[in-house]
């Protein structure tokens, strides 16, 4: 397998490979209510308590559909520089299924809510724009579950009916890790807009994902298979690297590879083909008679388009040019609202530099130890931002200040009284740090006999020792002036 | 007061507010008649001494500003009614018991009336003569072993023999008017989004519509008024200004302009239909109504767009019924083997045949061919008749191309069995209402009808043209009561 | 056109309705009668016209988003045929 450059290929003797991949995204409309029911959409309720009428299909139930998860669709199209379709379709989805209580699952088909749009990766080599297909809204199903009985199966209808938007990617991902920087930033976006939580435990962001193969170079796509519902970036990762393996194998073997849907084994680390001959699905999608097309008008859009925050792609834009980030700080900085956030509030009140290094540094290292997420930080912006300007104006070393540093995560405690309470104030009085250097002279005559006679390297050595001796108070600078001067 | 059954919907209406009957008295004597009329089967489910409680609450603290004071009504068991059985006519609801009541039947329950039970019908409404019902045939009052129309035949039935005094049907290709016209009642399919079709279990949606069936125009038009109602939890229901239909009925359609359809005379429609049609038109003219000549020239093609249509859209709107949540359920190996065997018994043939004629026209390869070019024919038929009404005010056809007829005579002829509604089905398709009113009858004394179609939302110049023809006509139903013993 | 034997199990499997070759045989008939009538539809041209899905002369309504979230578990699973308190209960489906 070559990485060299980005490039991802598979190598089997005289022949490269590349994967083509696209990707089907099931993101959760965050909402109160489901997309044609006004029951409840909350996470981990008990089975059956969260459907209505509507969501159990009983007879004579009609679907009434939810101006919110609409708004939160188009706005997550305007997200996505996509085209808002002013008039779109609901059609039925038709296939039986046991969480399946219609019969039929209400989506779009042929006119989608939203049209054509892109998103852009951040690549260690540059950017990459990935093109969207289109984003439809649809219902989500109920759960099956297999294993709480050996002869029957137990089917639990809260998720019946939450909104989902199916954001459709053009084959235009070359890599799992391009699908790792797609998924994420799809997320992002997402969690900017408040339209979907992106929470891939619970669920909310789930993925189809199309493989195909083909010889490096080669213009024409190879026969795509789909690996369906995985739910969680890592996976999807390796479902990839092992289908696409898969399809050059058979390629190199000579045979032909069937278009089929294909399940990812996480025990085995496999994909496997779902398909039983007999049921080869035909889903007979036609317009949802129970519905009327929706219709938006461009004022409605419009609207909404005030609602929208900075996104991620202009905000690093503005970090990049006003603050003078780097790409790669900015990228990080920007990788959700929240970071952004947090970043902005710190330097409110100071430097933006020392704020960068310490957020993307210290905090997200401390973070990741506690496994915290920004929003849980114990550092509130407020604290961190006064710890910067107190080794801004000098009043603690950067030494010293991770010592505070560490202090201020155990609880949300003001860095200037812990400065205070242990004493740990630099000393930057040219008297007081005299007195101190002349005693670690004295101490060192013969080091510094050398020193004098020429052994320069010795002069660290000295600051080494006033540091010390100051209990890592001292200010360096002022200590190197002296020190200069004594010696 | 002996004959109460015999009363209308006004008279009884009349006679409880002037305190003439009590509800008691009014509801006793349809049940009465029922329990005497079992042999009609017009009847799945009876809710009798329940009414009869009503009846007496009712009394105790009568409001009598009620536009249905007290009224005993059976109704269509095609509608929700809460905590009363709702079998739809099939064996896969035979056990199924509602928590919820349908928005056409809570309206009539806000205005005072009371349930006496749940009618027969078709399966799904699936049929043309009441055949289809897993509950057996309905005999039509007029005369032993004659079919009373279908779908809504146990409602026809029921209005005709004085079993109620009044009741709802569904009308998605001719359920309310070809029974109606069978029977010698009045029956109205209202326009498209008039009246809601929350809680009605759904044949064909772009369709269905619930519609009353009374003894005369004038109670028709009240029972609409009751039912009519914009209802959010309906999507396709719309907002319209409706009428109190019955307070503004009249007789006075001077100079209203009538369109007969040249295509609505097809081949091999008995003299006696043509006869009556041009009677109607005679009847029209007498009113002061003026007679225009007009076209609507893809009426051929209206049945079968139907047929591609309504199985469609019937096709996905009965997969629920898959013995997951509710309903019968036979035994089966695995999921996939209850299923089939489960809709292989619970459905009976005609509603297997049009699932499988909807499965098919939608399924991949088919779809353009069938649903979609169906889709446009309809628009043309819509097209027809929105330019016809750029000349007219109303439609003047047959309800059916003929009387009723025996039990058993088509059932094994679906086609022969689908053109019954030839003449009702390019109303549903175009969404408009149609009224069927009684006009004459044929040498055997059975019923027959005449259609009114009017524009969409016009019910109230449909039900007055209706009213002013009604008084011209005078029909009288012939009932022998032959089924009381 | 003629529906065959062949094409009535794989509808029929689609609808999930069992039938078996006596059934299969009577469907096949009554469908052909029916399509043949329906094939009447093909004298007309259709090009150019648009496909009419609702006569419904409106728009979509929406609603607010709003929980209505009464625990309706007790009467949406009292119809169910297999009795559990908490679950619809099917037989094990086989993937």
């Amino acid at each position: 397998m070559s990485k060299d450059k980005s490039e991802y290929l598979i190598n089997r003797k005289d022949n490269q490979y590349e994967v083509v991949i696209g990707l089907e995204v099931h993101a959760q409309v965050t909402s109160e209510s489901k997309l044609f029911s006004t029951s409840s959409t909350k996470f981990g309720a008990e089975p059956n308590t969260q459907v209505s009428l509507v969501d159990a299909a009983l007879p004579g139930m009609l679907p009434v559909i939810n101006e919110y998860c609409v708004k939160q669709a188009i706005k997550t199209g305007i997200g996505l520089k996509a085209k808002i379709n002013k008039r779109s379709v609901f059609d039925r989805k038709n296939y039986f299924y046991a969480d399946l209580p219609q019969g039929y699952q209400i989506s779009q088909f042929k006119d989608p809510i939203v049209g054509q749009g892109k998103v852009i990766l951040d690549m260690p080599d540059g950017q990459k724009e990935v093109g969207i297909e289109r984003l439809h809204l649809e219902q989500d199903a109920g759960k099956s579950i297999h294993d709480l009985d050996p002869k029957n199966t137990f089917v639990d209808l809260n998720r019946s009916g939450v909104a989902l938007m199916e954001i459709v990617s053009k084959p235009d991902l070359r890599s799992p890790d391009e699908v790792n920087a797609y998924v994420k930033k799809l997320r992002s976006i997402m969690r900017y807009l408040g339209t979907c939580d992106g929470n891939m435990q619970e669920g909310s962001l789930r993925a189809d994902v199309n493989v195909s193969v083909r010889k490096k170079g080669s213009k024409v796509f190879g026969t795509r298979c789909e690996i369906k519902n995985v739910n969680s970036i890592k996976f999807m990762q390796m479902a990839i690297e092992y289908e696409a393996n898969r399809q050059v194998d058979l390629i190199e073997e000579g045979q032909s590879i069937d278009q089929e849907t294909r399940l990812f084994d996480t025990k085995k680390n496999e994909t496997r083909s779902m398909r039983s001959k007999e049921d080869a699905h035909d889903y007979r999608y036609f317009p949802d008679p129970d519905l009327l097309p929706l219709e938006v008008s461009d004022d409605f859009i419009e609207k909404l388009k005030l609602e929208i925050p900075e996104l991620p792609d202009e905000k690093k834009k503005r970090f990049i040019e006003k603050f003078k980030l780097s790409p790669y700080e900015a990228t990080i900085l920007v990788s959700d609202n929240e970071t952004s956030n947090y970043f902005e509030n710190v330097i409110k009140k100071s430097d933006v530099k020392l704020a960068t290094n310490w957020i993307i540094g210290e905090l997200f290292a401390a973070l990741n130890e506690k496994n915290l997420e920004i929003t849980e930080s114990p550092i509130s912006a407020g604290n961190l931002s006064k710890l910067i300007n107190l080794i801004k104006d000098g009043t603690i070393s950067g030494k010293i200040a991770k010592t505070v540093f560490e202090n201020m995560m155990e609880g949300d405690k003001d860095p200037k009284k812990i400065v205070e309470e242990k004493g740990l104030k630099q000393e930057s009085d040219p008297k007081a740090l005299e007195a101190l250097i002349d005693k670690v002279i004295d101490d060192n005559r013969e080091k510094a006999t050398e020193y004098k006679s020429g052994k320069v390297k010795l002069f660290g050595f000295f600051v080494g020792q006033v540091m010390k001796v100051s209990g890592g108070k001292a200010n360096p600078q002022i200590v190197n002036e002296i020190l200069k001067k004594k010696l | 007061m002996s004959d109460i059954t015999k009363q209308s919907l006004s008279e009884l209406i009349k006679n409880i507010k002037d305190k003439k009957l009590s509800s008691t008295e009014v509801t006793k004597a349809f049940v009465e008649r029922s329990e005497k009329s079992k042999e009609l089967n017009a009847y799945v489910t009876d809710d009798f001494s329940a009414a009869i409680d009503k009846a007496k609450r009712f009394d105790e603290k009568p409001n009598l500003d009620l536009k249905l004071p007290g009224i005993p009504m059976a109704v269509k068991d095609l509608f929700c009614t809460k905590n009363i059985k709702t079998t739809a006519g099939s064996k896969i609801l035979n056990n199924f018991i509602p928590t919820y009541e349908s928005t056409v039947t809570q309206n009539i329950w806000n205005e005072g009336a009371i349930l006496l039970g749940k009618l027969n019908c078709d399966e799904f409404a699936m049929g043309s003569s009441n055949e289809t019902s897993f509950f057996g045939n309905v005999q039509n009052p007029i005369d032993k072993d004659l079919v009373p129309g279908g779908s809504s035949g146990g409602s026809s039935s029921a209005v005709a023999a004085q079993l109620t005094p009044i009741t709802i049907g569904t009308d998605t290709g001719g359920s309310i008017r070809q029974p109606a016209s069978f029977t010698g009642i009045v029956g109205l399919k209202p326009t498209y989004g008039s009246c809601s079709r929350y809680g009605i279990v759904a044949f064909a949606s772009s369709l269905d519509q619930a519609g009353p069936m009374a003894q005369n125009v004038k109670d028709c038009a009240l029972l609409h008024e009751v039912i009519s109602s914009y209802d959010e939890k309906d999507s396709t229901s719309i907002d319209f200004k409706r009428n109190n239909y019955s307070n503004e009925l009249t007789n006075n359609i001077k100079g209203k302009k009538i369109g007969i359809p040249k295509e609505y005379r097809v081949d091999g429609m008995p003299k006696e239909i043509e006869d009556l049609w041009k009677k109607g038109i005679d009847y029209v003219k007498d009113c002061g109504a003026e007679i225009i000549d007009i076209s609507l020239p893809h009426t051929n093609y209206a049945l079968p767009t139907y047929y591609i249509v309504a199985p469609a859209e019937a096709s996905s709107n009965l997969a629920r019924y898959d013995g997951v949540k509710y309903g019968f359920r036979a035994d089966g190996e695995n999921l996939i083997d209850m299923y089939e065997k489960t809709r292989s018994e619970g459905f009976g043939a005609e509603v297997q045949r049009r699932i499988m004629i909807g499965t098919y026209v939608l399924s991949s390869g088919y779809y353009d061919a069938y649903y979609l070019k169906a889709q446009k024919v309809r628009k043309l038929i819509k097209n027809d008749f929105d330019e016809a009404y750029k000349k007219v005010d109303a439609i003047l056809t047959p309800s059916t191309p003929s009387s009723a007829f025996k039990i058993g005579e088509k059932t094994n002829d679906p086609v022969s069995m689908y053109l019954n509604d030839i003449f009702t089905v390019p109303v549903n398709l175009a969404g408009l209402p149609g009224i069927s009113i009684p006009a004459g009858h044929d040498v055997k004394g059975y019923p027959l009808g005449l259609q009114i179609i009017g524009k969409a939302f016009d019910e109230q110049n449909l039900l007055n043209i209706a009213f002013a023809m009604e008084e011209k006509i005078n029909f009288k139903n012939k009932i022998t009561d032959w089924w009381i013993k | 056109m003629s529906i065959d034997l062949k094409t009535i199990k794989h509808i029929s499997k689609l609808s999930r309705i069992s039938v078996n070759e006596k059934k299969a045989e009577k469907l096949a008939g009554d469908l052909n009668s029916i399509f043949e009538f329906i094939e009447k539809l093909n004298e007309l041209k259709t090009e150019n016209v648009e496909p009419l899905t609702s006569v419904a002369e409106t728009t979509l309504k929406l609603r607010s988003d709003k929980v209505n979230s009464k625990n309706l578990r007790e009467q949406i699973i009292k119809n169910s045929p297999q009795e559990n308190e908490d679950y619809f209960v099917v037989p094990k489906v086989i993937e």
